[in-house]
């Protein structure tokens, strides 16, 4: 029985070209690691440059900060803005082209987030299959890209206030960009330690995003 | 744990000019990338490891390589006829921020009757300017925000001649790629050509109506509102216009030259 459960296994894989693709394509792999590492270095020291004139009323301890002084964190602030650009432009651009983000992320309703946040709070949610993602997880990663998008906006607007003017005042103005710019990196913290805590809850997934399936 | 770039001590005066002079030095040796060699091994893998990789891989080539493109990003940027916004009177931050590389106490106190700005470089007439040819020159001013690197902000009126106007009164090759500037601080800095000609750049003797006070740069200071606040140098004692990169103390230090807003 189950050798022929194994054969029928084997034949649908090679039947159905569909089954063959893996769950994250290689591009999806490259771009979400580069992301990871841009993000990182962007946070620390991020954190360093609040430091310098905090926008809100506390300091990051500067053994969790990148860069040692305000100088050194503003050479790899500026240098991974471009890493996390470039990378963002290409699976921005793939997600949309490809639809990969229309069938993964969509169609998500209030009803079936709230469902799933319950479902996933009392245990109950399956994570069988890893190419088929749960509301509460379409609501995460489509929460993430748009702090992201807000995240290089109110970038642009603390670095050029007066080129981008008209993207400065959008914010409330240059500390107004400031506090968004912050309260985007909180939530984008926010969202990886729940990512992290996940990915190594179902390590498969953490496979998944280095193999492919 | 290495630190990138240490920040600078408060120096002595004469230290101040000593340190400034040798960076300066360094800053026009070709190999002036090297000058900081060391202090930026890897930072992320020190921070991350918890160990030191002093003798490994050195970040710090990297990360100037992409402060110097993102220089040539921020000139592709800068729009030579986008004005910074002006503001009312009544925005004016009161009282303004002394900030420097020294205390307060430590601001120079230039003598205004053996003073002349000098001018060289790149330039037709090199003869010096004392302060009552200076304040004889058709006057302008601004209410505008300096932007802080450090990420705070403050809104003052300056007074002075257009920077640009000025340029072209002492014959500057206006095609020269910088304009630096010494001070009697012992600070130095340079800007770009397009900036040293946006007409908000101002050539500036007067705060708030009154004579620039010494704290703030007296007898004079450069004032941009479309760069950050360390670019614009005060006690300016001379000004010469080049081709050759002339850098400036931040800069040495790791800050990014350009700094336009």
């Amino acid at each position: 029985m189950a050798g022929q459960a194994a054969v029928l296994d084997a034949t649908a894989a090679s039947a159905a070209p569909g089954r063959a693709r893996p769950i994250h394509p290689l591009i999806v792999r490259l771009t979400h690691w580069l992301n990871a590492a841009a993000v990182v270095v962007m946070i620390l020291s991020g954190w360093q440059i609040h430091n310098a004139y905090p926008i809100l009323p506390f300091r990051f301890p500067d053994g969790v900060t990148l860069g040692g002084w305000l100088g050194g964190a503003l050479l790899w602030h500026f240098a991974a803005m471009w890493l996390l650009m470039a990378n963002g432009l290409v699976i921005f651009a793939y997600g949309i082209a490809s639809g990969r983000y229309r069938r993964k992320l969509l169609p998500i309703t209030p009803r079936a987030v709230i469902a799933d946040a319950f479902a996933a709070l009392r245990g109950e949610l399956s994570h069988a299959r890893l190419d088929d993602y749960n509301a509460v997880q379409k609501l995460l990663y489509l929460g993430v890209l748009c702090l992201l998008l807000v995240i290089v906006a109110s970038g642009f607007a603390i670095w050029k206030p007066v080129q981008f003017a008209w993207l400065t005042s959008l914010f409330g103005g240059f500390q107004g960009a400031r506090i968004v710019h912050f309260l985007a990196m909180a939530g984008i913290a926010g969202f990886i330690v729940i990512h992290v805590v996940m990915a190594l809850l179902v390590p498969r997934s953490l496979v998944a995003m280095l193999r492919g399936r | 744990m290495t630190r990138l770039f240490a920040p600078p001590r408060v120096l002595s005066r004469s230290d101040q000019r000593a340190f400034v002079k040798e960076a300066l030095r360094r800053l026009d040796n070709p190999a002036r990338r090297r000058f900081l060699k060391g202090a930026a091994s890897v930072g992320a893998f020190a921070l991350l490891s918890g160990c030191d990789i002093t003798d490994g891989i050195s970040a710090e080539g990297a990360l100037r390589a992409m402060s110097d493109f993102n220089d040539r990003v921020q000139a592709a940027l800068f729009d030579p006829v986008k004005l910074a916004e002006e503001f009312p009177e009544s925005a004016v931050t009161r009282p303004f921020p002394f900030n420097a590389f020294y205390p307060r106490e430590e601001a120079p106190a230039v003598d205004p009757a053996d003073y002349a700005l000098e001018v060289s470089g790149l330039v037709e007439r090199k003869d010096g300017w004392t302060l009552d040819k200076l304040y004889a020159l058709p006057q302008v001013s601004q209410i505008t925000r300096h932007v802080c690197i450090e990420g705070w902000t403050a809104i003052g009126k300056w007074s002075g001649v257009r920077f640009a106007d000025f340029l072209k009164l002492i014959g500057a090759d206006l095609s020269a790629r910088y304009v630096g500037f010494t001070c009697a601080d012992g600070y130095a800095t340079s800007i770009d050509m397009p900036t040293a000609l946006h007409p908000q750049t101002q050539l500036t003797f007067r705060f708030m109506d009154e004579v620039l006070p010494r704290i703030y740069g007296f007898p004079m200071k450069l004032r941009m509102p479309t760069k950050l606040g360390y670019k614009n140098p005060k006690h300016i004692t001379e000004i010469f216009v080049t081709n050759d990169y002339p850098g400036g103390y931040w800069e040495t230090y790791g800050y990014n030259w350009f700094s336009g807003l």
